[in-house]
């Protein structure tokens, strides 16, 4: 089988894999980081967010193999290691961004990269941005809030 | 989604060898439409052969009034293209409409192209700009690239390098999404160049088309107004659970007009 290596929250991993095994299969299923969810496993949902080489991307949608040598930040390596909460997982708890859940770790993930690329988001441009991550619970008020606040706080 | 081989590249003679040796081998751009393809098993190749390694496929350069892209530049790349951004605004504000902000940091010019969707949106920037698709092989016009519903004129083993598009006087680009997979149901770009004016329309037909009669009424007045009362027949459009061909028809007029405005507005 075709082997992959891949630096992963910081931590070096290398592995083999079938070609097709997709990188969220593999990021949950051989590295046991299941904070990245399959939600519609069809690249609409956007719950696999990941950053690839800093970039957000749906790992749902690429093999495992596209990544050899890539740096993967999962929703398990965003925190601090002593368990402080990233500014934009903590704007997700203060302005209750969330109901189940089970969007949350790919809107964490895509509003970072947001963040990154707009100081300072409008309710607009937040949500156009966020148009590839779906939410069944919310109706996406409270996450446009946090997302702001988010971007707010990465930006001090 | 079936097994196969998979191998990166490393030069451009390498995916070129590597497709020559299996009829079934198939190029992997970004995978935003080949992945999903596979996975349900509409497509099953043998071979997957990823660019992703060349580096020369990538980038974006503007060579007095051409503007050219490398096939495996990210959407979010070229919309976020300072370059683009002042030659063709256009053409960013197209490849910043594409799919979702996740898509676009994967999905590529040259995997749009060379897959021809019909209701991607390169198709209308390509034929709408008169573009070249520049490959291992040819150069090839925009007006004989696009052949039908996912056909073109490449040929097997041929490898998409890069797109030229010519700078244009004036272009605009107005695109009606599909609510869920944001493709278009239609969208129109309009452009006034060197080469007169070019009106492309995707996504309502099997393939991306010119409108002659918006383009003569343009040439004669570039106006919304100019184009207000032309129609295009429903016949042969697009009739899906989206939307009916005489839907996509009507919106062919709506989108053209807004993209005149825009591109007066610009």
């Amino acid at each position: 089988m075709p082997k992959v290596s891949m630096t992963v929250n910081g931590k070096a991993v290398a592995a083999e894999v079938e070609a097709r095994t997709l990188l969220v299969d593999f990021i949950r299923e051989q590295l046991s980081l299941t904070g990245t969810h399959v939600g519609c496993d069809t690249a609409q949902c956007g719950a696999c967010t990941i950053h690839l080489n800093g970039k957000a991307v749906k790992a749902c949608n690429m093999l495992a193999l596209q990544a050899d040598g890539a740096q993967i930040l999962t929703i398990e390596g965003v925190a601090k290691p002593d368990g402080t909460l990233h500014p934009m997982q903590e704007a997700f708890r203060t302005h209750h961004g969330l109901q189940c859940g089970f969007c949350t770790p790919g809107m964490v993930m895509s509003a970072i990269d947001i963040a990154k690329n707009h100081a300072n988001p409008t309710e607009e441009t937040i949500r156009a941005e966020l148009d590839g991550n779906l939410c069944r619970c919310t109706g996406y008020h409270n996450i446009v809030k946090a997302v702001q606040a988010g971007a707010q706080a990465m930006s001090r | 989604m079936y097994q196969f081989s998979y191998q990166k590249a490393k030069s451009l003679s390498d995916a070129a060898a590597a497709l020559a040796k299996n009829a079934d081998a198939r190029l992997l751009a970004g995978g935003q439409t080949l992945i999903a393809s596979m996975k349900m098993r509409l497509v099953s190749p043998s071979d997957l052969v990823d660019l992703s390694g060349i580096a020369e496929l990538r980038g974006i350069k503007v060579d007095g009034s051409t503007l050219t892209v490398g096939a495996m530049t990210s959407h979010a790349d070229v919309a976020a293209s300072s370059e683009v951004k002042k030659a063709i605004p256009a053409l960013a504000r197209l490849a910043g409409e594409i799919g979702d902000r996740m898509i676009r940091n994967l999905g590529t010019l040259g995997g749009s192209v060379a897959n021809n969707d019909p209701a991607a949106d390169y198709p209308a920037g390509a034929l709408g700009l008169g573009a070249t698709i520049n490959t291992n092989k040819h150069k090839i016009a925009a007006d004989q690239f696009f052949k039908g519903m996912y056909e073109t004129a490449l040929e097997s083993g041929e490898i998409i390098t890069s797109v030229s598009f010519p700078v244009p006087k004036r272009a605009g680009y107005a695109k009606f999404k599909n609510p869920a997979s944001r493709y278009a149901m239609v969208g129109v770009f309009v452009s006034e160049g060197t080469g007169g004016v070019r009106v492309a329309v995707t996504g309502a037909g099997p393939s991306v088309f010119r409108v002659a009669a918006m383009e003569k009424a343009l040439t004669a007045k570039f106006s919304a107004d100019a184009i207000a009362s032309i129609q295009v027949s429903a016949t042969g459009l697009n009739n899906d659970l989206h939307a009916t061909a005489e839907y996509r028809a009507h919106l062919v007029t709506v989108m053209a007009k807004r993209a005149v405005e825009q591109t007066l507005s610009t």
